[in-house]
């Protein structure tokens, strides 16, 4: 498969009155064409972070980025997006690549009617009329499902419940038909009914499209329905990457382990206590500088404290940053 | 993080099997709670009512967890606060231990509260972020105790050990923690005066999935140590199966199924139940991709203007003429499995294929 999009060793920090928070410490990764890619990881584990890092939409200050590349490929040339100018970056954004943000209500202009934000987008990156633009929106409502379209384009975010309004932010990001769509958490704030129309609605649009999707999610049940492929994030690193069913049929990372037994899961035996992960992520305001996991990690010995692991791929498609080998249960 | 292993923090007072004290605890009937709210204009005098609670009842056995399972805005949390009166119910009964609670005058219920007992959801707003972990969990021994500073803090540290927090973390303030310890500090407060009731709103909806783990082993823990009596709400179903002995689904203001959790789970028998457990998606990509959706087409329609009949036939696909015209009660389908739907028999004519 082609590659879309590959990030390399991207650091992101953020200066902050009480320090430098080391946000991302060098994460690589890439998405191929017509992939979709699950991000999981826990609060704070970097996966927003890195997508917002991609597309400039950190404010800086307070953020930093201090070093890496994020090599978008389009018919035959790369441009690193990291370098790319405000300008450049703006016919980037929503052109090539669409963003869904968790919070429909505030990601969406509060005084602008639901028509003119969605039209805006195919005026500035396509050259529409106004004209032209509002018979394409009619279309891309319908396309994603919002019922009486001709009539509630005239309408206002604040009319529109929550499954609604993620249809309506779901429609601006496929109105330019980008080609890479990065969603970060759409679903969560959602009742599951609800999320599972929109689940539906994404991958029938990921079909038709032939879109690259990164959905960024801490659901390991959406992720498993959802993904090709699953990069998992813990305190500003991915410790592992696989297709999706080597990754929950044969964890090689304690911690994506740890992560896959603490889920209940309705076809679980359930008298069985749950496995949780004792402790707390680290502070990143003072990262360790060896493995970010060995506090909490039940595999650990001497050399996880000495440094940190690096990307380790243990199969094809299969990477893994850990010292330990879960498999033959010694060290690499 | 100490875990709880530690012996019973009160000696002599462990039940060995929380099920041999039967009884129901706390019976619930026919309770309803209304809210009125202002049109879209002020001072326009025309009031709506939203049902936030409507004719639900429900009991809960000694030592036994109901788990309530519903959507956002179905009335789940309305429904845990009026139990406790913390929100006065508009009408219904509310019986503890057989004494009806509903009548009772402001100063009886307040030396019933130590019995009775919350914890919320947003574990940090719901603590003074000017009290320290001591006075937070102490506050409640200081209104309804006449104990001595000495053995408050002795009774202190024995609820910090129980839920699993350092005792060097009495003198923290509830900035200085994260979310599952503050959680912690919550569980502590609830259940320093020894309650024998306690209802959880949501108490793990905001953690991150490891500490969720945490969290619930925690109240499964106490659970059997002290035999304490759990009204958990929640809408994460997987999280209500792990925790619960009998589940209550509820949808806009109604319970639609109530049964034991293996029932509930194996052999649901309303169809928003069915569409409910088969839209929780499973963490095994296996199963994802080979098991069949119940898809509801829609969402929950308004509170203040719920449908007629059955509450869920605008959405339900085997909707019926009945279901538009007239509300279904809750029957007994099979013993102790509770069904509010017209169609709903031991035939299966309620399943949807």
């Amino acid at each position: 498969m082609e590659n879309l999009l590959e990030v390399k060793n991207l650091t992101t920090r953020f200066h902050t009155f009480d320090g430098i928070v080391h946000a991302l410490n060098g994460v690589t990764f890439h998405v191929g064409k017509g992939e979709i890619l699950a991000v999981v990881g826990e609060s704070g584990s970097g996966k927003s972070v890195a997508m917002m890092s991609i597309l400039g939409l950190l404010p800086s200050p307070p953020a930093t980025i201090d070093a890496g590349s994020a090599k978008l490929f389009t018919k035959d040339t790369a441009v690193d997006l990291l370098t790319l100018s405000k300008a450049e970056m703006n016919r980037v954004r929503g052109r090539q690549i669409g963003f869904i943000f968790q919070d429909a209500l505030s990601a969406l202009n509060p005084v602008m009617t639901v028509g003119s934000q969605i039209s805006e987008t195919l005026v500035r990156h396509l050259d529409f009329s106004w004209g032209r633009a509002r018979t394409r929106t009619i279309e891309l409502m319908n396309q994603v499902g919002i019922p009486g379209a001709a009539q509630r384009l005239n309408q206002y975010p604040h009319q529109f419940s929550g499954g609604m309004r993620q249809r309506v932010m779901i429609a601006l990001a496929a109105a330019c038909r980008p080609r890479l769509l990065i969603a970060d958490e759409p679903t969560t704030a959602l009742d599951v009914t609800v999320q599972a129309q929109i689940l539906e609605l994404v991958l029938r649009l990921q079909r038709e499209m032939d879109l690259s999707l990164i959905w960024i999610t801490h659901d390991l049940g959406v992720v498993a329905g959802l993904a090709d492929r699953v990069l998992v994030m813990y305190a500003g690193r991915p410790v592992e990457t696989a297709p999706v069913d080597t990754l929950y049929d044969h964890p090689l990372h304690p911690y994506t382990r740890g992560l896959l037994r603490a889920v209940p899961s309705l076809d679980r035996d359930t008298k069985a206590p749950l496995e949780s992960i004792e402790g707390l992520p680290p502070d990143l305001l003072s990262p360790p500088c060896h493995c970010q996991f060995a506090w909490r990690c039940p595999c650990v010995f001497d050399r996880c404290w000495q440094d940190n692991p690096p990307y380790l791929e243990v199969a094809p498609g299969h990477i893994v940053t850990c010292f330990y080998d879960l498999d033959n249960g010694r060290p690499h | 993080m100490t875990p709880l292993n530690s012996p019973p923090a009160f000696p002599g007072r462990e039940y060995p099997e929380a099920e041999k004290l039967a009884g129901p605890l706390i019976r619930v009937e026919n309770l309803s709670k209304y809210f009125t709210v202002s049109g879209n204009f002020p001072f326009s005098g025309r009031k709506k009512i939203v049902k936030a609670v409507d004719g639900v009842s429900f009991s809960i056995a000694r030592g036994r967890t109901l788990g309530v399972v519903g959507e956002s805005g179905c009335g789940k949390s309305t429904t845990g606060r009026a139990v406790l009166r913390l929100h006065e119910p508009t009408s219904g009964r509310i019986f503890y231990n057989n004494a009806e609670i509903t009548g009772l005058d402001i100063g009886t219920l307040r030396r019933m509260r130590p019995k009775m007992q919350i914890v919320f959801q947003d574990s940090y707003d719901s603590l003074n972020p000017r009290h320290s972990v001591a006075a937070i969990i102490c506050e409640p021994l200081k209104i309804h105790t006449c104990q001595t500073t000495l053995q408050m803090k002795k009774r202190m540290y024995e609820i910090m050990d129980l839920v699993g927090l350092n005792p060097n973390h009495a003198v923290r303030y509830p900035h200085e923690f994260s979310g599952g310890q503050r959680q912690r500090i919550n569980i502590a407060r609830a259940l320093v005066l020894e309650p024998e009731f306690v209802v959880c709103d949501e108490p793990i909806s905001a953690l991150d999935v490891s500490i969720q783990a945490q969290v619930v082993n925690l109240f499964k823990d106490l659970q059997r140590k002290l035999g304490l009596t759990l009204l958990f709400i929640a809408h994460d179903l997987s999280m209500v199966k792990h925790i619960s002995h009998e589940v209550a689904v509820m949808y806009l203001g109604n319970i639609m199924e109530t049964a034991s959790r293996e029932a509930i789970f194996s052999m649901p028998l309303h169809p928003y139940t069915q569409a409910l457990i088969s839209a929780v998606p499973i963490p095994s990509p296996r199963l994802e991709r080979s098991r069949k959706r119940i898809q509801l087409e829609g969402e929950v329609p308004s509170p203040v203007n719920p449908p007629l009949g059955c509450v869920f036939h605008t959405r339900c696909p085997i909707a019926r003429k009945i279901c538009r015209e007239k509300k279904p009660c809750s029957r007994e389908i099979f013993p102790r499995h509770y069904a509010a739907c017209h169609l709903a028999d031991d035939k299966g004519t309620s399943i949807i294929s």
